[in-house]
């Protein structure tokens, strides 16, 4: 059961990948049908398997593996664990991928590369099922590059568009940053413990093994491995690649920006908690604090609808960052899950909005406005009301309006910061995420109002937009559903009593004793001291947010534009993006390209100053010895030549032909020859 | 003088058979280089080939080497009469050839 099950939940998206690639055009209706089917049966055998899973073995770590590779004495495995982490991601994924294939079917409907797009989805969520599956950091890592390749092709679909094919190369490189420090951190431990396997890296731990003998190492490693998350969560300073990575297709974005991907590094950090110290955490705190900040700040100026999701998808992934740093492993896991459903329903709903605005432009043919900028949009809500309604379920969610699921994990990831600032005394961190709940509630309304609410801002566009089709609306009332409180917790204001809570424990910290974070029961009791009171404050601030979002955009009481002159500075560097690009391509593309310089100038120079030199040396010295050729030697030939030519020429008149010449000279010779010797 | 003229009818030495060998080769000489009829040449080969042959007849008269000489000149003989067939054979080759047989004009070997 959760042996075979697991194995076959992971291959069948990579058997849709596999017949998609090869057979997909000739398949009819270029072989979409048979993709989302098989993705629809991995949603049922993951949800068969999260019930079972928790109705029969709630407390078990199931793994089983066998053995993949052996190099040398080393064998390496190849293993599936299942615990409720594992069982609850992986409903996550295939839900959110399969209600991405239903959309697309809509929303790519004529794509010119349809069926390679479908067997890409199918490679992807190959890759991050095995990401969830495996039981071995090394196979992790190995899944990991499989997500961050077939991201790659994903967001570089749309190749011919030179924005698209960088922004996919960004992604690509930029993560490949992070993972680099995750390889560095799995080879520490690996050549501490001499095995890849989870279990058996937190049983040397616990068991007092640190790796290479010291406590700084372990916490090293940690970092390290946090490093791969930094790059595919989308942290700071790694954070640039993902607004760049809304040049793929909107459904990627929901996919590989909502649910997978970025959760991804999340997941990271939750299955290496046990081994992470408490300095450890305390980085990844901060990490996950400065992230949701900057992100914040930079999509409350953006005017790309799916820019402002791109930086608050960000800043989410920063708040679930923080949330494990300080410890609120549970809070920090369940704001994973419910942001992957509604923010899998703002992209899906953004990408609605997009799809409309596009069907509008091109029949007026239309094609400098940008079907993507806010500022084109305005009053869709009449034309789109399915759309509208669910875009409103998921920015209530997001915002953390009560009701919602967003307000359950957040107010949770709020209560944990406030609990650690108690225990721990550092106070930015529960102040961080307050601002950023309160900024979060801020520009989701803005974008609401902006795009739904108000005037049109072009009465020909608005005329011409209508809803989505079905294929494409549907996906997003069940993803509206799952924005809603009751699928987490009966009691709409804590999440603790809900089965999640019960499912998904904090695992013990494997790490020696001094270096651990505070322990759970005194974390939980610092938490429940303070829940009413973050929860109330949370609710304060996020209804600020919408308030004042309301009264600068809906009610226009307050000018936007004079805020942006009062704000100045921060005005600019947010709409800028903080000039994160701009720091990066100056120290780094251009240092790159100066170094490529450097290098040029070295190669012009010297080596091939060195190569012309010696081809010179090479040309004069074939210079004189090609004189020599052609005076000496050939004189000597030619003169050999035209000596034995002149002479042929003197004796051939001996040569009459008539062969009584002949005879003559035979007789003469005769009567010399006679004459000599007798 | 009568007697000593019959005399040497009678008596030929050895000397009288070389003279007239040597007379005979070189008139078969002479031929072979002056005449221009291939025919008369291989005629004048002829001449040198008796010549010979009365050679190896005198001495195989004069000297000790009994038969031997006359065994010879037997061979020569039949060896000029093969010799004969094939230079005719080859002179008929050549006239068909150039149309004449005159060894002057077969000069195609002329440097």
């Amino acid at each position: 059961m959760f042996t075979q099950l697991p194995l076959i939940i992971l291959l069948l998206p990579l058997l849709a990948f596999i017949l998609l690639i090869f057979f997909g055009k000739r398949l009819p209706r270029q072989g979409d049908w048979l993709a989302t089917g098989l993705m629809t049966l991995t949603l049922f055998l993951s949800l068969i398997l999260l019930v079972v899973k928790l109705g029969t073995q709630p407390a078990e770590t199931i793994s089983s593996s066998f053995n993949w590779a052996i190099v040398g004495s080393q064998v390496i495995g190849f293993g599936i664990m299942i615990d409720n982490l594992a069982a609850v991601m992986l409903v996550v994924v295939t839900l959110v991928s399969t209600l991405v294939h239903y959309f697309s079917m809509g929303y790519m409907k004529d794509d010119t590369r349809y069926s390679r797009y479908f067997a890409y989805l199918g490679l992807f969520s190959f890759s991050m099922l095995g990401i969830v599956l495996t039981n071995n950091i090394l196979l992790m890592y190995v899944f990991w590059e499989l997500v961050g390749v077939s991201s790659y092709l994903l967001i570089g679909h749309w190749y011919e568009k030179k924005t698209a094919s960088n922004a996919a190369n960004k992604a690509f490189i930029v993560n490949r940053i992070g993972d680099f420090g995750m390889f560095v951190g799995i080879m520490i431990l690996f050549l501490s413990y001499s095995t890849f396997a989870f279990e058996a890296i937190f049983e040397s731990i616990s068991a007092g093994q640190l790796p290479f003998g010291s406590e700084g190492w372990l916490t090293a490693a940690g970092i390290l491995i946090f490093c791969g998350a930094i790059g595919k969560s989308a942290q700071f300073p790694l954070h640039v690649w993902l607004p760049d990575a809304m040049e793929g297709p909107t459904p990627v974005s929901a996919l590989i920006h909502a649910a997978t991907m970025v959760a991804a590094g999340v997941y990271l950090v939750a299955r290496v908690f046990p081994m992470l110290t408490a300095d450890a955490l305390l980085v990844i705190a901060y990490i996950g604090a400065i992230t949701a900040l900057i992100a914040a700040t930079i999509a409350i100026t953006q005017f790309d609808i799916k820019k402002v999701l791109a930086y608050s998808t960000i800043s989410q992934l920063g708040y679930m960052i923080m949330a494990l740093g300080v410890g609120a492993y549970t809070a920090g896991f369940m704001h994973l899950v419910t942001h992957a459903a509604f923010k899998a329903g703002l992209f899906l709903g953004a990408g609605s909005v997009i799809y409309g605005m596009h069907a509008a432009l091109h029949k007026l043919h239309n094609h400098h406005t940008d079907a993507q900028d806010i500022r084109n949009m305005g009053g869709l809500k009449s034309k789109m009301p399915l759309t509208y309604w669910t875009f409103l379920i998921f920015t209530l969610a997001i915002s953390g309006i009560p009701l919602t699921s967003g307000f359950l994990s957040k107010d949770e990831i709020l209560a944990g910061t406030l609990a650690f600032s108690t225990l721990n005394g550092h106070w930015l961190l529960p102040l961080t995420g307050f601002l950023v709940a309160g900024l979060t509630a801020f520009y989701m309304f803005r974008l609401l109002i902006l795009t739904f609410h108000g005037k049109p801002a072009n009465d020909q566009v608005y005329s011409g937009v209508s809803e989505s089709p079905k294929v494409m609306t549907i996906p997003l009332i069940i993803l509206a559903g799952l924005s809603l409180f009751f699928f987490y917790s009966f009691n709409p204001f804590g999440a603790t009593s809900g089965w999640f809570y019960g499912a998904i424990e904090r695992p013990e910290s494997m790490v020696p004793l001094i270096l651990q974070p505070a322990a759970y029961p005194v974390f939980y009791e610092a938490v429940s001291s303070v829940h009413t009171l973050a929860m109330i404050l949370s609710i304060i601030i996020a209804g600020g947010g919408v308030v004042f979002a309301l009264a600068v955009y809906h009610w226009k009481k307050v000018s936007a534009d004079a805020l942006a002159k009062r704000a100045g500075l921060l005005y600019t560097g947010s709409v800028n993006k903080w000039y994160f690009d701009e720091f990066y391509d100056a120290a780094f593309v251009n240092g790159t390209h100066g170094l490529m310089k450097m290098l040029r100038w070295f190669d012009e120079n010297i080596i091939d100053g060195i190569v012309n030199g010696s081809a010179l040396i090479t040309k004069v010295l074939s210079r004189i010895s090609g004189w020599i050729d052609n005076n000496v030697v050939d004189g000597l030939v030619n003169g050999t030549a035209t000596t034995a030519n002149k002479a042929g020429g003197l004796l051939s008149h001996v040569q009459t032909g008539k062969v009584q010449t002949y005879l003559v000279y035979v007789i003469f010779s005769f009567l010399v020859l006679f004459v000599l010797f007798l | 003088m009568e007697l000593l003229l019959a005399q040497s009818v009678i008596e030929p030495g050895l000397t009288h058979f070389l003279v007239v060998s040597a007379i005979l080769f070189s008139l078969g000489v002479m031929a072979v280089l002056s005449r221009r009829n291939t025919i008369m040449v291989l005629m004048g080969v002829e001449l040198i080939l008796n010549s010979a042959n009365i050679n190896f007849i005198a001495f195989s008269r004069f000297t000790e080497l009994s038969l031997d000489g006359q065994m010879i000149a037997l061979f020569v003989i039949i060896i000029a009469a093969a010799e004969a067939a094939v230079a005719l054979a080859i002179v008929l080759n050549v006239y068909n050839r150039f149309k004449t047989i005159n060894l002057d004009d077969i000069s195609l070997l002329k440097g």
